[in-house]
């Protein structure tokens, strides 16, 4: 807490001494933050041309065609021009499509999740953030990553809708319930530093409350971090321990002799189904089996399954997940890849600049 | 009334006013809760309205108040519940209704040479619909609160919330109920009831965003109602519609919601837009730059304003792409409002200009509406939005619409219609002096949300980090500023009903049938029938101290 105290107090003494556009902008502190920030220029830079031409073109007409007196001559009628407003309804037309072509590009890298990420589970609950690190580390309102590596944040929630916000990482994405779903988002940080993790999504009493803070540290202190936690296992041993612990290794088991499918090997794999669709076994596919086993029954197998929705909270669903994983196939495939690639180009900096160290940094090996 | 000596003349008037109008036309309570004259229903709208008002601004300041320290002033449970009423009475009370109810109700029949809406009584159901819900709604904000924001999200608000969510979900379904019966009425009256040569083209664009309002009503406001009831089912008897543990869907609320409440948007806005193409003609003495072109644009926008729900989800988990295609669909929507704004602009060239209110106000909507339009441009930029949505930013960019656009066209509107209206002049300079007050007010109450939004600061905290101070204290300032400048507007308002000066049938030499009878109109508007045989806004010389106008004249009346 005194660290945060003393950040804010730094933040807000620092914060109107910074030149330039820092006031208007908060830290770069991801790859994709400088390519939203250069759209946003753009459309500031756009706004501000508009609004002179309109109030320059108002307050011209107002002083030059005032009336002055009650009977001075009414003007006279102009019907319109199909040129004029055919040039004003065409040009903002385009101008319009270049701006959606560019934040549809954004939004497909923002949601285009890399194959080789590491893991964070996250949980949002009244009003708290909960995160899981595949090591085992687990923290509250509080994340360390490392810098440089992309992270992909695995997120449910226990009750209602809350959204996973990092200003500085230009990220967002609300936390939805449902059996059958996670969200799920990524980001590559490019600065050590401490940043701001908000809840975006109106979510009662202490909705301003759940807000915390990530600690983007270097790759040494960051494995530092993790050799210093509170080890009690990974996530895949806890996960481990739960399959045995809620009876599911009777029916799953591995010599393939069960009532129900054998899960080694099946991580990322697509599954045949009843009915004669197929489901690749996700980390989606997989909550929903445990929460609503009915939904989706593996061809050749009897709908025998108990749903575990209430019985296994988020952390430890996360944690059967993590399980499965391991024992799966080594190569790992991502939830929610949207068009199926990597995007793991190198960024420019954008706003011909470094990204704009304003805050929050602390030093490379502090913790 | 046969006696010669009551007949009115054109000296007595000059002191009284016309000596029949609908306003002298019957005296008592009754004669007002039983009206079905649309002239005294939009009195009737505007009293209620300017009451919910008046507490919608109240709840604001306290927002501001609380939002002067980084730890808030009130406990977080009373801070939601504020916004939540501030969000509630403002749309749903205020804006929804504000130019439809009360100048659409007074205007739109005058406008078009009628007597009266097509359904005198339904046009007094919609307003009891009204006050039945208003008065729902305060039993429930002032009974305990609501503390899940105007938008209602689920499963908070079906399966979380403690507060008065079925209460205030009956106010919003009933007050959907007014405006549907309105919407109806004017769809109808249009249709049926305009004068003898007065084709379609030939209408003012104040009817033409009435109209387009109207279709946007009645096709979106069941939903809302829709949407309304399920959460109710869901929230009393625990039918998995909408919250996860019992079954349901919490994004198909989303869907749900935006599907009303984004046209909503639009309803707010159009009236609000009909409004300014009358005072920018008006005052400027000049048809709109291509009629046809706006006419038309106020029914694209209403077309097209039902197709863009699906911006609001672009981080709820919706789909990549229906997010790409709701996007391209919020950009075709812009245009119809670009093109506004350039005609409108475009009609003051070569015009002639009165540095009256209602022209200070319509300058002023364009101005701030060019802002509100173009930060809409910035959150219907996928990648934009998803760093901006939920935070200041979409709090500044819609009171730019809704205040900027919506309260200043409806402000622009009432000091226009005035003197119509009540048969009293506001006083000018006041007026004016009022009109920057809340101008530069305005702004520096949200400007400095754009800045707070973009660096991060999300919308309902009811506390924040320090960094975020200076500005939430500027913008609590320009609070203070617009909130001193309504009042202003308030009290001279008041004022002018016994003091102002009398008001002529047209003190402005303005275009229009309204302007062509007396100033207040009898109560059948006209005492001869208008017939129209020339063009929209076709401006002539004036007499600005005839009392009567063309078709406002008496029959028994002295030449």
């Amino acid at each position: 807490m005194p660290g945060n105290l003393l950040h804010s107090a730094q933040h807000f003494a620092l914060g109107p001494k910074i030149i330039g556009m820092s006031w208007m902008l908060p830290d770069q502190a991801s790859t994709y933050a400088p390519d939203v920030d250069n759209l946003y220029m753009f459309l500031v830079g756009l706004t501000v041309v508009l609004t002179v031409i309109i109030s320059g073109a108002i307050l011209y007409f107002f002083t030059k065609y005032r009336r002055r007196e009650h009977s001075d001559p009414i003007p006279a009628h102009i019907e319109g021009s199909v040129i004029l407003e055919t040039a004003w309804s065409v040009i903002p037309f385009i101008i319009c499509l270049f701006i959606f072509a560019w934040g549809a590009k954004i939004y497909l890298e923002q949601y285009s999740i890399p194959n080789d990420a590491l893991d964070v589970y996250v949980v949002g609950k009244q009003w708290m953030w909960k995160f899981q690190h595949p090591e085992g580390q687990r923290e509250i309102n509080e994340l360390h990553i490392p810098v440089g590596k992309k992270i992909r944040f695995v997120m449910g929630t226990e009750d209602v809708i809350h959204s996973f916000f990092i200003p500085a990482f230009r990220m967002k994405e609300d936390v939805v319930p449902g059996p059958n779903r996670y969200s799920t988002v990524w980001a590559e940080a490019t600065m050590t530093g401490k940043f701001h993790i908000f809840c975006a999504e109106y979510c009662g009493t202490g909705h301003s409350l759940m807000d915390g803070w990530v600690t983007v540290m270097s790759d040494k202190d960051y494995e530092d971090w993790l050799a210093g936690g509170s080890g009690t296992g990974t996530m895949a041993e806890k996960g481990a321990a739960l399959f045995t612990q809620y009876g599911c290794v009777t029916c799953h088991r591995s010599d393939a002799q069960g009532q129900c499918p054998k899960l080694e090997g099946i991580y990322g794999k697509s599954q045949d189904l009843e009915g004669g669709t197929s489901v690749v076994a996700n980390d989606d596919y997989i909550r929903e089996s445990i929460l609503s086993p009915m939904a989706k029954i593996v061809k050749g197998f009897k709908p025998v399954m108990p749903s575990f929705q209430g019985q296994v909270s988020e952390e430890q669903l996360q944690q059967l997940i993590a399980y499965i994983k391991s024992i799966g196939p080594p190569e790992e495939v991502g939830a929610k890849s949207v068009a199926g690639k990597d995007t793991t180009k190198a960024h420019g900096t954008g706003m011909g600049g470094p990204p704009i160290m304003m805050t929050g940094q602390t030093p490379a090996n502090s913790k | 009334m046969s006696s010669i000596d009551t007949l009115p003349t054109e000296a007595n008037a000059q002191n009284d006013g016309p000596v029949l109008n609908y306003l002298n036309n019957g005296h008592g309570i009754r004669s007002w809760l039983l009206t079905k004259d649309h002239k005294r229903i939009a009195i009737l709208y505007l009293i209620s309205v300017s009451i919910f008002f008046t507490i919608g601004g109240i709840y604001a300041l306290l927002i501001r108040i609380n939002l002067l320290s980084p730890e808030g002033l009130f406990t977080p449970d009373t801070y939601n519940r504020i916004f939540t009423a501030h969000g509630v009475i403002m749309v749903f009370f205020f804006l929804v209704p504000a130019v439809p109810a009360i100048l659409g109700n007074f205007l739109l029949p005058i406008m078009i040479g009628a007597k009266d809406l097509a359904f005198p009584k339904i046009n007094l159901l919609s307003w009891y619909c009204y006050v039945v819900a208003a008065i729902l709604a305060l039993i429930a904000i002032l009974g305990g609160g609501i503390d899940t924001g105007w938008t209602f999200y689920t499963p908070y608000s079906s399966s979380y919330s403690n507060s008065n969510v079925l209460l205030a979900g009956l106010a919003i379904f009933v007050a959907g109920f007014s405006s549907i019966l309105t919407g109806i009425n004017f769809i109808v009256t249009v249709h049926t009831m305009r004068a003898p040569g007065l084709t379609w083209f030939r209408l003012p664009l104040f009817i033409w965003a009435h109209y387009a309002t109207a279709l946007v009503i009645m096709l979106g406001t069941p939903v809302l109602a829709i949407t309304v009831s399920l959460l109710a089912l869901e929230r009393v008897a625990h039918i998995g519609i909408f919250d996860p543990a019992l079954g349901g869907d919490p994004v198909l609320f989303q869907h749900m919601f935006w599907f009303y409440s984004h046209p909503a948007v639009y309803i707010m806005v159009l009236p609000a837009m009909g409004v300014v193409s009358e005072l920018i003609a008006n005052m400027s003495r000049k048809s709109i730059f291509g009629y046809k072109l706006v006419a038309m644009s106020s029914l694209a926008i209403a077309v097209f304003g039902f197709v863009v729900w699906g911006h609001h989800l672009f981080v709820a988990t919706q789909s990549v792409y229906l997010g790409i295609i709701f996007s391209f669909l919020s950009y075709a929507v812009a245009i119809p409002s670009a093109i506004k704004v350039f005609n409108w602009t475009a009609t003051l060239y070569k015009s002639s200009i009165s540095y009256d209110t209602p022209m200070l106000y319509g300058l002023g909507f364009i101005g701030l509406f060019v802002i509100g339009g173009m930060t809409g441009l910035f959150l219907a930029a996928l990648g934009l939005d998803v760093h901006m949505t939920d935070t200041y930013f979409v709090i500044a960019h819609f009171h730019y619409v809704m205040v900027g656009g919506s309260l200043m066209g409806f402000l622009g509107g009432m000091h226009l219609w005035w003197g119509k209206i009540t048969g009293r002049m506001y006083p000018e300079f006041w007026a004016r002096a009022a009109m920057v007050i809340q101008f530069v007010g305005f702004n520096l109450t949200f400007f400095p949300q754009f800045i707070l939004g973009y660096l991060g600061m999300p919308r309902r905290y009811a506390t924040y980090p320090p960094e975020f101070q200076v500005l939430h204290v500027l913008s609590t300032a320009g609070a203070t500023i617009l909130g001193f400048g309504m009042l202003m507007t308030i009290v001279y308002f008041i004022w002018s009903l016994k003091k102002g000066q009398r008001a002529t049938a047209n003190p402005w030499g303005a275009a229009g049938l309204e302007w062509k009878t007396s100033s207040p109109p009898p109560t059948e508007n006209f005492y001869t029938q208008p017939i129209v045989t020339t063009e929209v806004y076709d401006f002539e010389p004036v007499d600005k101290r005839d009392m009567f106008g063309e078709y406002g004249r008496p029959p028994q009346g002295v030449e």
